[in-house]
């Protein structure tokens, strides 16, 4: 069958299950743009920015599992992808990218929106083609989709020059890749699992830290079934939460900078930590010469890389998490250590994180807590980056895997709009809270236009404290409360901004009214922004500063008011 | 001796593809390990090239290279050359200023290190050595007192010994 080159990219996707794509149109992609209306199995939903795009396909990946597809024009549109690729790089979130280029005669011309596309995302992709023939079309976005969706996931970007489009080619689909430097599916080893096995079942104080690889392998029964026959605590990182129900009885909560002191002590106090698809970043582990002395480390991950890249482990397994904990169920012990579990309670009740004080202020720690209570944690909440970040982490409530949505690795501000759009059109069955600032909804929400115009049901609580939260911190505690270009005083009125979309705002200022205002916004049909303008001032305790340990931890002052 | 900084060579067989190199050298260059040397050139396999790399850096470091390499798709297959039998081999093009008076000092040199003279002008010798770095240096070291006006290396390159070729 001969079609064009736009005609094998949809074509292409089609094999590839796509049924949603976000994209903004342009020059390079007017061909593409052309063959679109032939394939209305295919749902374009057009975003006011191409890095809402790329962001709403992280979105959409990370709520079902699937490889989320955005597009963009050459040029400036592909560039403004590069934010959203970065995250999803980081994130490990299956991606494709596709991005016109200008014409092949025009290529290296410094030509009309011409960048060197495959050369600024090289460094945050996890693979990248240029296609300089239509015949290559269709071979490389299967690899592309391969690639993106196996092994580490990550995005994978395909740049297709505009004449490319047009170039008449056969299509054919192929059925495997050839690859022969790249080999995601392994097994992993059962001697390294009997050695991990071995440390375990001699430990005395034993923890779990679980991350983003339980999710994304779904591993999470198998992460509970471990848990409860050995008895071990689960700690979760930020990108770990919701992988583990934190109603268990062996859940711990978050470590690290802003995680409960409770999961911080018992990282260091433990004699063996199991990482299970988490990579010891830096906000986990503070200063790395001091962090968790006394533990052995065992390492489960798919990236052989990340083995002993920020600390050295007693044994790393490499390969499917799934596949290996499956593996070491059999092999470990039942558990029972009574005294570890009894110093933990001991930590809990010397270190009583997460206590909301009782005041009159309106507090985005209540908010947080009720959003979650009237949700039966049943929602998908997307947050941004800062403050109100790790409140949601801290204090909403995570049962089903997948459930919370985070930029983690890049600390993307802004992401809670595009992602909460893209989460909402991948699973509208959930309710999707997105959880905003003030400052990173301002940095996207050009998409609330995407959001009206589709009718994409997302609930907005914007913590809004005319700050740049957690910056103004850090300025508090450690550069003299030199509020220095933090405070926002020209932010709009977001209930008539909302209003400005055909959107409805809520305004809340006082804590009576939040259980209400919650409601309200759950039983309007369509988005809803409500604004809530929280206590400016409030800090996330407890912290740890950057790059240092456990023992400079900042509990919250607890002479100030009465807690709940 | 895990933080003692070391020459490691490693060798990497990869697709020869449009930026393969690049997307190699990026990763050297975005993670700041240190290339002393990088050759490359065509393998026996039809499409694949071997890179050649020497890093200075520390035992857990080279792990991480050799593992940040082998995370590249284009990347086939990466092995460590440092503890292995090994023939490492340099090539130098060495250009000395010379005149009748040296010239056939210059000669007596070159034969001692069995390299070769490959072009010869009124005022200067063109020569060409084979041989592991330290052989390249000690020549150079020797002909600095004549004059050397530019010198061409191609970095080292390292093949295994018996027939384990990786």
């Amino acid at each position: 069958m001969k079609l064009t080159g736009g005609q094998i990219v949809c074509e292409s996707l089609l094999q590839e299950g796509v049924t949603d794509i976000f994209g903004l149109p342009g020059g390079a992609m007017l061909p593409l743009y052309g063959t679109l209306p032939q394939y209305p199995q295919i749902n374009h939903i057009l975003v006011r920015h191409e890095q809402g795009a790329a962001i709403a396909a992280d979105g959409y990946a990370r709520a079902t599992g699937n490889v989320g597809v955005c597009w963009a024009t050459s040029g400036p549109g592909a560039t403004n992808l590069v934010t959203g690729l970065a995250n999803a790089m980081m994130d490990s979130v299956p991606l494709v990218a596709i991005t016109g280029q200008v014409g092949r005669p025009a290529i290296g011309k410094d030509a009309f929106q011409e960048t060197d596309v495959t050369g600024v995302t090289l460094p945050v992709t996890k693979h990248n083609y240029l296609v300089m023939h239509a015949s290559e079309i269709s071979g490389a976005i299967k690899e592309a989709f391969y690639i993106a969706r196996t092994g580490r996931p990550g995005p994978v970007l395909v740049d297709i020059p505009k004449d490319v489009f047009t170039e008449v080619a056969e299509f054919v689909y192929p059925d495997s890749v050839d690859l022969p430097g790249y080999r995601p599916a392994f097994e992993p080893d059962v001697k390294n699992i009997e050695t991990a096995a071995e440390i375990l079942n001699s430990a005395k104080r034993p923890v779990i830290l679980a991350g983003h690889g339980v999710i994304l392998s779904k591993a999470s029964s198998e992460l509970r079934e471990l848990a409860e026959k050995a008895q071990i605590p689960v700690i979760t990182t930020l990108l770990g939460i919701s992988s583990f129900p934190e109603s268990h009885i062996l859940s711990m909560g978050m470590p690290g900078m802003h995680g409960v002191a409770w999961a911080s002590y018992a990282l260091h106090e433990a004699d063996v930590i199991l990482s299970l698809g988490a990579r010891f970043d830096d906000r986990v582990t503070g200063d790395l010469r001091r962090f968790a002395p006394d533990s052995k480390k065992i390492h489960f991950d798919i990236d052989a890389a990340e083995i002993g890249k920020t600390v050295s482990t007693s044994v790393g397994v490499v390969g499917d998490l799934k596949l290996g904990v499956q593996k070491l169920i059999p092999m470990v012990n039942q558990g029972n250590h009574p005294e570890w579990i009894r110093r933990i309670e001991q930590l809990r009740d010397e270190h009583p994180s997460l206590q909301i004080r009782k005041t009159s202020k309106l507090l985005p720690q209540y908010i947080l807590k009720k959003i979650s209570e009237i949700t039966e944690s049943k929602a998908i909440i997307v947050t941004g980056v800062g403050q109100h970040q790790m409140w949601a982490a801290q204090h909403c409530a995570f049962e089903e895997p997948g459930t919370l949505i985070t930029s983690g690795g890049l600390g993307t501000m802004g992401f809670e709009v595009p992602a909460a759009m893209g989460a909402k059109v991948a699973r509208p069955d959930k309710v999707v809270w997105s959880i905003a600032g003030d400052g990173g909804f301002q940095m996207t929400l050009s998409e609330l236009a995407t959001i009206a115009e589709n009718n994409i049901d997302v609930k907005f609580a914007i913590l809004n404290n005319n700050f740049l939260g957690m910056v103004r911190q850090w300025q508090e505690f450690f550069y003299e409360s030199e509020y220095t270009a933090t405070h926002y005083t020209g932010n709009p009125d977001f209930v008539k901004l909302a209003d400005a979309y055909g959107l409805v705002g809520i305004r809340v200022e006082d804590a009576a009214d939040v259980e209400g205002a919650i409601r309200q916004a759950m039983n309007t049909p369509g988005a809803v922004i409500v604004d809530f303008m929280v206590e400016q001032e409030e800090n996330v305790f407890p912290m740890i500063p950057a790059g240092e340990s456990i023992y400079e931890l900042m509990e919250e002052p607890s002479e100030i008011e009465e807690p709940v | 001796m895990a933080n003692v900084a070391h020459e490691y060579t490693v060798v990497a067989l990869v697709q020869d593809r449009p930026g393969v190199l690049n997307r190699v050298s990026s990763m050297f260059r975005r993670r700041g390990y240190n290339i002393v040397s990088l050759a490359v050139g065509h393998s026996e396999k039809v499409g694949l090239s071997r890179m050649t790399f020497v890093v200075d850096c520390d035992d857990a470091t080279i792990d991480q290279v050799r593992k940040q390499l082998d995370k590249l798709i284009e990347v086939i297959e990466v092995t460590d050359m440092t503890e292995l039998a090994s023939v490492t081999r340099e090539l130098a093009l060495i250009k000395v200023a010379s005149s009748p008076e040296t010239r056939s000092e210059i000669i007596q040199l070159v034969d001692i290190f069995r390299a070769n003279i490959v072009d010869v002008t009124a005022d200067s010798v063109i020569i060409e050595v084979t041989g592991d770095e330290n052989k390249v240096d000690s020549l150079l070291t020797l002909l600095e007192d004549f004059g050397i006006v530019e010198i061409m290396r191609t970095g080292r390159i390292a093949i295994p010994r018996g027939m384990a070729t990786p």
